[in-house]
């Protein structure tokens, strides 16, 4: 039977009500009264020395209110970067400073050179075209390996060779990892690139800075997926304003899928223009503007490596990286191809000893950062692609070969610094093989043959680590926060509760599944308990979402803050059943003691915190609030299977999913329906990737895929059904929940899949193609097929 | 967007009238021209809106013609045209999404003449007349290239008379991210001969298959086509195909509206 509430049902989403009403109050439905706008004149080249940039007759234009370029903001902070990566010789890496409008030098095409803030936006915007600007152009460098060569154009003038930093993992290792190829019955070598992505979250993103001079209150309102990050980077790096002075607001936000973690020059400048000219400033971004100011996902290219023995199995695994930065380092650029992709690479495999190399480098592009998955999917592309190809070449069954190698014990320390708590790789495997009907492939094939089409198979695996992060170990990995996430559970005197989380929701649902755990642990209906997230002024200090960590971590904090306070109405039911307190039981929203019929209800205990009459003062407090923070323990590592079927067109290059299985393993769940539509949206991504995306620039540093003209998106008759399985279960061991979070996953293990199968589906069509990166579009495949 | 007037006329004469006002600019369904202007790469002065001129609007049939008025939506043609001239409303009936079929015309799409647009190919591919204010243009005088036609300063296309086929197919391949046509072909065979129309490939914009139309003529079958080669060098190079891909793709979609027409 199903349950109809608490933990493992599949309760609406509440939340859906307001979106899908039109009822959602995003960061552009808020209006404050005399707002004046903003709109930015971006560069429109890549690399350049600005020689002038003047205002004067654009400042006499109609409506504007005033016009800031980057001298107003030198003696102001930079964009901050959240995390610093040591390189293998042991330095820092290179920071060099974001502006907040550049000064001096623009280095990537949208980087925002002055900002008209005016009565409306279409006066912002012609006095914005009445600006002056030169731009002395220089050479822009654009593909990573010729950013590193002698000689090449420097995106800082400061910093020869554009390298931020060269990073080695385990660097101790690498000599022992050099000696096992040498002594390798067999190497399987691939190069690949991990293309460039566009976010492209439906909502656009939007800033709106307001000021009170009564109070020197400063509010942003912004479309962040943590605005306490956003407000202690801000406050205290970019623009000095102490946090009791500075509210920010992430309201309803429309996707972020990674690219609104960061803290963005435009909310820096509403910020502080709202002061400078004593209004409410306002910007939104148009759908180009995203493109050349969001920051972009992937961006790796690898030359990765793996070592056999005489019996398959894996003896060693060498890999060498470049990750494109862009112009300047995004927030958490830097932890993405080292901690969140190097720690990645024994994947699902035992491998003994494994050596990453990742050169980050600086290009005259938009920032890279975080994107859905951040550094995971890179590391299972490379690896599940590597692993296909080694079966290839080895002549052995791609699934077979995995199965040897798995990891079959746990707890399991890698070589890579991480220790796998919980996973059952082989059943997640069984249950695909079950869901994909390998056994009827081969008559599917030969339906396919006899319409003239080929028919692929392909399969990966995929191991993530997410629940994002345990404060000490990322604190030693170059963090520059804590990871821990907070919760208030605020019981109200008729017994309704408020529960005010750190994690954010732009689309996940926390509202739902957040109160089912509520729900189910006080044994109450659900609709009694409402989740409040993403204001600075009512939540307590948290960290946000990303990293798919907001049950995990945020979840676990709840728990935490809801076992104070049945511990604390316990407490008060004692009182007034006039037992012992370790004597009460609470079920089904209602305290007794034990071993009787006396019982009080959760209503009793809840109105007697507020209306403490005949209470025992000296012994509890009145009033039912707990806060807690939880740090996690380690990572949690879901892990799953996952299979693609394609049928191709031989005549047009032309993929087409036919069939899609997932049997992942979240450990416990939630909330089912929930969990199936992340990895729905997940493979939706991955697939984009794997056929479609494709952020592309030309030689000068022009983005070639600047509009939906250019840059695909996947709909939905892009993919077919999917067939999603979650009932492998290992739970994790050190959070109370035993969750390990879903969010990411679809993404992370989806585009290999499609890459093995449509590689699969070439080679049955006679076409030895060893690799084709992605997007696998027409063109290219039939390019591999024909040539 | 800059500021501009509007003009609604409600006849040909009136927005004839209209359009010589200074920098005047025709709009039908605006689903070229308002991104455009929203993206501020046009400053007309005056917009001529030709949506109200009821006498643009429909599709007749007489005497083996099929005459579009030049301000009928795609949906109406796709509604309207499918029991005179299938692939022609099968055509239209593809064109975007239902919000652009309902707004853009065909009017808009031929004075527009995109290298990737769909309707130049059925326009050449029938051997249409487009219509205007002033005269009537056979289809191989009026398309000259690449967003290029034979239209003066502020003519207007008022419709376009399409003799229909015995038979006619239009294959389509699209390109991924805007879903135009990467390259599509309209093939139409007629009683006293056969047309090939490409778009979506060439540089130059549509194009008639010469090549194709020959060894078709002489053996009306897709194998027909096998060595017949599109040249490359013509082609279109860009983030979604090779010019080779597109020459090759010229001969494939060929190939399948030709086994379509059977
Ligand atoms: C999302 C999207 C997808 C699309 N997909 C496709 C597709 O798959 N295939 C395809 O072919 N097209 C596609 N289009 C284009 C669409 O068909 C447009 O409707 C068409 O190109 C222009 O028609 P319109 O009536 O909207 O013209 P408008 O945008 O109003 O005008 C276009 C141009 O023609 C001029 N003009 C308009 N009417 C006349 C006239 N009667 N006489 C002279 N000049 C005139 C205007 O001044 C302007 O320069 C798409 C458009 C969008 C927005």
């Amino acid at each position: 039977m199903p349950k109809d509430g608490g933990i493992g049902a599949s309760s609406k989403r509440r939340e859906d009500v307001r979106f899908l009403t039109g009822n959602g109050k995003y960061t552009d439905d808020i209006n404050m009264r005399g707002q004046a706008y903003v709109h930015f004149l971006r560069s429109d080249v890549a690399h350049g020395t600005l020689t002038k940039v003047d205002t004067s007759a654009a400042a006499e234009m109609p409506g504007v209110v005033q016009i800031f370029t980057g001298a107003d903001f030198v003696e102001i902070g930079g964009m901050p970067c959240g995390w610093q990566v040591t390189d293998k010789h042991g330095d820092p890496m290179h920071e060099p400073k974001h502006p907040v409008l550049a000064h001096g030098k623009v280095r990537h095409v949208g980087e925002p050179i002055a900002a008209v803030v005016a009565e409306t936006l279409a006066q912002a915007r012609d006095a914005a075209e009445a600006i002056e600007v030169d731009i002395a152009e220089l050479p822009a460098v654009v593909n990573m390996k010729d950013a590193v060569k002698d000689g090449a154009p420097k995106v800082h003038d400061e910093l020869p060779g554009n390298l931020c930093y060269d990073w080695g993992f385990v660097e101790e290792n690498k000599g022992a990892v050099d000696e096992a190829f040498e002594k390798a019955a067999h190497v399987t070598t691939l190069e690949l690139t991990n293309n460039r992505l566009v976010a492209n979250p439906m909502e656009p993103r939007v800033a709106i800075g307001d000021f009170d001079r009564s109070d020197g209150e400063h509010t942003l309102y912004t479309t962040s997926q943590n605005p306490h990050v956003i407000r202690l980077l801000m406050g205290a790096f970019v623009l000095g304003i102490p946090e009791h002075k500075l509210r920010v607001v992430a309201p309803d936000v429309g996707g972020g899928f990674g690219t609104k973690i960061f803290h963005y020059q435009e909310e820096a400048f509403c910020t502080f223009a709202a002061k400078a000219v004593n209004r409410p400033v306002k910007w939104t971004s148009t759908r180009s503007e995203a493109f050349v100011s969001d920051a972009h996902g992937r961006d790796h290219v690898t030359k990765i490596e793996l070592a056999l023995d005489a019996e398959n199995n894996f003896t060693a695994l060498r890999t060498d990286t470049y990750a494109n930065m862009g112009a300047y380092l995004s927030t958490f650029a830097p932890s993405v191809p080292t901690w969140l992709h190097g720690t990645l690479m024994a994947g699902n495999y035992k491998t003994p000893l494994i050596y990453v190399n990742v050169k980050a480098v600086f290009t005259n592009t938009v920032p890279v950062d975080a994107y859905r998955g951040a550094g995971r999917p890179e590391a299972t592309y490379q690896l599940e692609r590597l692993v296909d190809m080694a079966a290839h070449e080895l002549g052995v069954d791609p699934i077979a070969l995995r199965r040897q190698n798995f990891i079959t014990e746990f707890p399991y320390a890698t070589p890579v610094a991480v220790e796998y708590d919980t996973g059952d790789y082989v059943a997640t495997m069984d249950k695909l093989e079950e869901m994909a009907d390998l056994s009827g492939f081969e008559a599917r094939r030969k339906a396919s043959e006899a319409k003239g089409k080929l028919r692929g198979f392909g399969v990966n695996c995929y191991i993530e680590a997410c629940g994002i992060a345990p404060s000490n170990l990322v604190g030693q990995l170059g963090a520059r926060a804590g990871l821990y996430e907070s919760a208030t559970v605020r019981v109200n005197a008729t017994g309704g509760l408020v529960v005010m989380t750190g994690s954010h929701s732009h689309g996940q649902g926390h509202e739902t599944s957040f109160a089912q755990v509520v729900a189910e642990m006080i044994g109450i209906d659900e609709s009694m308990i409402d989740i409040v997230h993403g204001d600075t002024s009512k939540v307590p200090m948290g960290m946000g979402t990303y990293g798919s960590r907001s049950i995990a971590v945020g979840g676990s904090a709840m728990v935490r803050a809801t076992e104070k306070i049945i511990a604390k109405a316990k407490k008060i039911a004692s009182h007034l059943l006039e037992a012992s307190e370790g004597d009460i039981e609470l079920k089904d929203g209602a305290f007794s003691v034990a071993g009787t019929d006396k019982s009080v209800a959760w209503g009793d205990v809840t109105l007697a915190a507020y209306v403490p009459h005949n209470y025992p003062l000296d012994d509890i407090e009145p009033g039912l609030e707990e806060t807690a923070f939880y740090d996690p323990a380690n990572f949690t590592y879901p892990s799953g299977a996952y299979a693609c079927e394609v049928e191709l067109d031989p005549d047009t290059g032309q993929v087409s999913i036919e069939r899609f299985s997932a049997a992942d393993d979240f450990g416990n769940i939630i909330n089912p329906m929930i969990v199936t539509g992340q990895v729905h949206g997940g493979i939706a991504q991955g697939v984009g990737q794997a056929l479609l995306e494709n952020c592309a620039y030309d030689e000068e540093g022009q983005l070639l895929s600047a509009s939906y003209m250019d840059y695909a998106m996947p709909r939905a008759s892009d993919l077919p059904f999917y067939d999603v399985d979650h009932s492998c279960q290992t739970p994790c061991t050190h959070n109370p929940l035993g969750v390990k979070g879903c969010g990411e996953a679809g993404a992370i293990g989806s585009p290999p899949a499609v890459v093995n199968a449509v590689i699969n589906a070439m080679r049955s069509g006679g076409h030895d193609v060893k690799h084709i990166d992605m997007p696998v579009s027409p063109a290219r495949v039939w390019a591999a097929m024909n040539g | 967007m800059y500021n501009f007037d509007v003009e609604r006329p409600s006849t040909v004469a009136e927005a004839v009238a209209a359009m010589g006002r200074d920098e005047a600019q025709p709009m039908s369904g605006g689903q070229t021209l308002i991104p455009t202007l929203k993206a501020r790469l046009a400053a007309p002065s005056v917009l001529v809106s030709l949506g109200g001129i009821e006498e643009m609007k429909g599709v007749s049939m007489a005497d083996g013609l099929l005459s579009v008025g030049g301000g009928t939506t795609h949906a109406a043609v796709a509604r309207e045209a499918a029991a005179h001239y299938p692939a022609l409303a099968g055509l239209a009936a593809r064109i975007g999404d239902p919000a652009v079929r309902n707004r853009g015309t065909i009017g808009g799409s031929v004075a527009n003449n995109d290298p990737s647009a769909c309707y130049p190919a059925a326009v050449l591919g029938s051997g249409a007349t487009v219509v205007t204010n002033q005269r009537e243009i056979a289809a191989d005088d009026y398309f000259l290239g690449m967003f290029e036609t034979a239209l003066d300063e502020g003519e207007i296309v008022t419709g376009v008379n399409f003799p229909v086929p015995q038979a006619a197919h239009y294959e389509k391949m699209i390109q991924p991210a805007s879903r135009f046509p990467l390259v599509a072909v309209f093939v139409a065979k007629f009683s006293d001969g056969l047309r090939v129309a490409v778009t979506g490939a060439s540089n130059n914009g549509v194009f008639r298959w010469t090549e194709a139309e020959t060894a078709l003529a002489a053996d009306f079958s897709a194998d027909a086509l096998n060595g017949v080669k599109a040249d490359a060098s013509e082609m279109i190079s860009d983030l979604h195909g090779t010019g080779a891909y597109r020459a090759h793709l010229v001969n494939v979609m060929t190939k399948r509206a030709v086994a379509a027409i059977g």
